[in-house]
């Protein structure tokens, strides 16, 4: 049964050998020529399951891989019944936002410091499920410790919250980098703050003084 | 029509000397331009382009209000394009600007180039609460509305679409504009050539993907399928990005606006995305994707009716004014 049709895969709920698992399916997509096309979806397929199965090896939250068809381009994996963050961040009171914030900012600390980078944080990749939360979605993703990489990472969630929970971007995204520094100490914190600070500017129309007072933690 | 209300827009954010007149009651009744041309291999120097708009500039307005072939009396406001481009070529339009206004002792209106795009395009699609992929020489963004801003969902991290079109056709010695001689010699092509195809989330980057082209170029591949290729993969990062974000804003509508909404491929591409997402497609017609004055005139009708002008002394260029710093008054909920 089709669950979600997202922009990079569709989501089936099945029965696979007796137990409930989400079969997840990267879908050709028409507008990529064939060549483009083929590869994006096998590598992706890769990425994900290796990184997601070391992100669980080192204890993130992350659903358990069953298998996987490269030919299909299909990854099959327990089903995680739990809503996704974007959908929660609406509801809480404003210190559960802001501890919601403070574990998400944890969780992508444990992963840097396992060599890991999501390549796509959104709050739309991670479920609430038992008050933990599980990430998902690691096709972007990459083993690295480069900074400019992680950088990034932070960049994605930043533009998250400034785009689609902007009425409380302030407050949550100092929580987040606060969790995310208790994760990876004062000193590799601040170098990837900076560097995010960096790429911002390196983007169109961006200047100094204007983006600097976002980053008060 | 008593309450009908007129603008008289300058667009000097790039290339483009423009001036546009727009009604409330009649969308837009004049749009006459003039482009600076680089040379031959060169890109636009930001000080020639001014020369080029203050050279022109007496003869555009000239056109335009023959154009108009009413009183320039009834101009009930003049609006200049703030920002965000380049200073030199800005400050020029903004000079004429202010002595129009000054002279007509009309109001004058600041107007932000990228939300001009966006607006008129709403005007002549009809689009109303769009997804909007953004795409010029000066941007690449993806943008939808929310709570009196256009929030930006995704964007480029180094340089804009049009610019890695640009600077990879003066590279290949293609002639100017870029974009649509890259585009017919794309047709011709067929072999894929492998380049870096870099998503970031929602953001792109076309820096290394135009460095790796360049490459190829020199490793002599074909132009004609390099041409292709770079589009291929190019357009297919916008389109995936432009995908997930459609896919997380659930928008029910996608409007392709920017100089390299022309492309056909690209319009192809995109309308794919919206069509497997049950979203209306729309694109800017042609003859207004690039720049122009009429943007600023529209959209200056929409400040102005929000209240919302600026005095000469105050009415510096913002070269570097973001799309998403900009409160939107007008825009329904």
């Amino acid at each position: 049964m089709l669950i979600k049709k997202g922009a990079e895969a569709n989501l089936y709920l099945e029965k696979w050998h007796g137990i409930k698992a989400i079969i997840k399916k990267r879908m050709p997509k028409k507008y990529r020529i064939d060549e483009l096309d083929t590869k994006i979806r096998q590598t992706r397929t890769v990425r994900e399951a290796q990184l997601i199965h070391n992100a669980r090896t080192v204890g993130i939250p992350s659903p358990i891989i069953y298998a996987i068809d490269l030919e299909k381009t299909t990854i099959i994996m327990k089903y995680i019944e739990g809503i996704r963050v974007k959908d929660v961040l609406n509801s809480p009171t404003f210190e559960k936002k802001q501890e919601l914030c403070y574990q998400i900012g944890q969780l992508i600390g444990q992963l840097h410091n396992a060599g890991m980078i999501h390549g796509d944080l959104t709050t739309s990749n991670m479920i609430v499920f038992k008050n933990r939360i599980y990430l998902l979605d690691f096709g972007l993703g990459d083993h690295s410790i480069d900074l400019e990489e992680r950088g990034v990472d932070l960049l994605l969630i930043k533009r998250a919250f400034q785009s689609a929970h902007y009425k409380y971007f302030k407050p949550c995204f100092a929580a987040l980098t606060k969790g995310y520094k208790q994760e990876v100490g004062e000193e590799i914190s601040s170098e990837v703050m900076k560097r995010l600070r960096d790429i911002e500017r390196r983007g169109r129309y961006t200047s100094r003084g204007e983006l600097h007072e976002d980053y008060e933690v | 029509m008593a309450s009908e209300i007129i603008c008289l827009g300058i667009e000097s954010t790039a290339h483009t000397f423009g001036i546009g007149i727009a009604s409330s009651e009649n969308g837009v009744l004049v749009d006459v331009k003039s482009v600076y041309k680089p040379p031959f291999g060169a890109g636009i120097h930001p000080r020639e382009a001014a020369q080029h708009h203050c050279e022109e500039a007496p003869s555009v307005l000239n056109q335009a209000l023959k154009e108009f072939s009413r009183k320039i009396d009834s101009v009930d406001a003049v609006a200049f394009s703030m920002g965000p481009g380049l200073g030199p070529a800005l400050r020029t339009g903004a000079t004429v600007a202010r002595a129009l206004a000054t002279w007509l002792n009309k109001p004058l209106v600041p107007v932000h180039h990228a939300i001009a795009h966006i607006e008129l395009a709403s005007l002549l699609t009809g689009a109303k609460d769009p997804l909007v992929i953004l795409v010029s020489g000066g941007h690449t963004t993806i943008t939808a509305y929310a709570d009196r801003r256009w929030r930006v969902f995704g964007e480029t991290e180094d340089i804009t679409l049009g610019n890695l079109l640009d600077v990879f056709a003066r590279e290949s010695s293609l002639p100017s504009p870029g974009g649509p001689a890259v585009e017919s010699l794309a047709k011709k092509g067929g072999k894929f050539i492998d380049l870096p195809y870099v998503v970031k989330g929602n953001d792109v980057s076309f820096s290394g993907l135009l460095t790796a082209a360049k490459k190829k170029l020199q490793m002599n591949c074909d132009l004609k399928d390099l041409c292709h290729s770079l589009q291929e993969v190019a357009f297919s990062m916008v389109a995936e990005t432009s995908e997930r974000a459609l896919a997380f804003t659930e928008k029910k509508e996608v409007l392709l606006v920017g100089g390299v909404a022309a492309n056909e491929r690209l319009q192809q591409m995109i309308s794919e995305i919206a069509c497997e997402h049950n979203a209306s497609f729309y694109v800017v017609p042609k003859r207004y994707s690039g720049d122009c004055g009429a943007q600023i005139a529209w959209t200056a009708l929409l400040v102005y009716r929000s209240g919302i002008e600026i005095k000469v002394e105050k009415s510096y260029v913002k070269p570097k004014w973001r799309l998403d710093q900009v409160a939107i008054p007008w825009r329904d909920e």
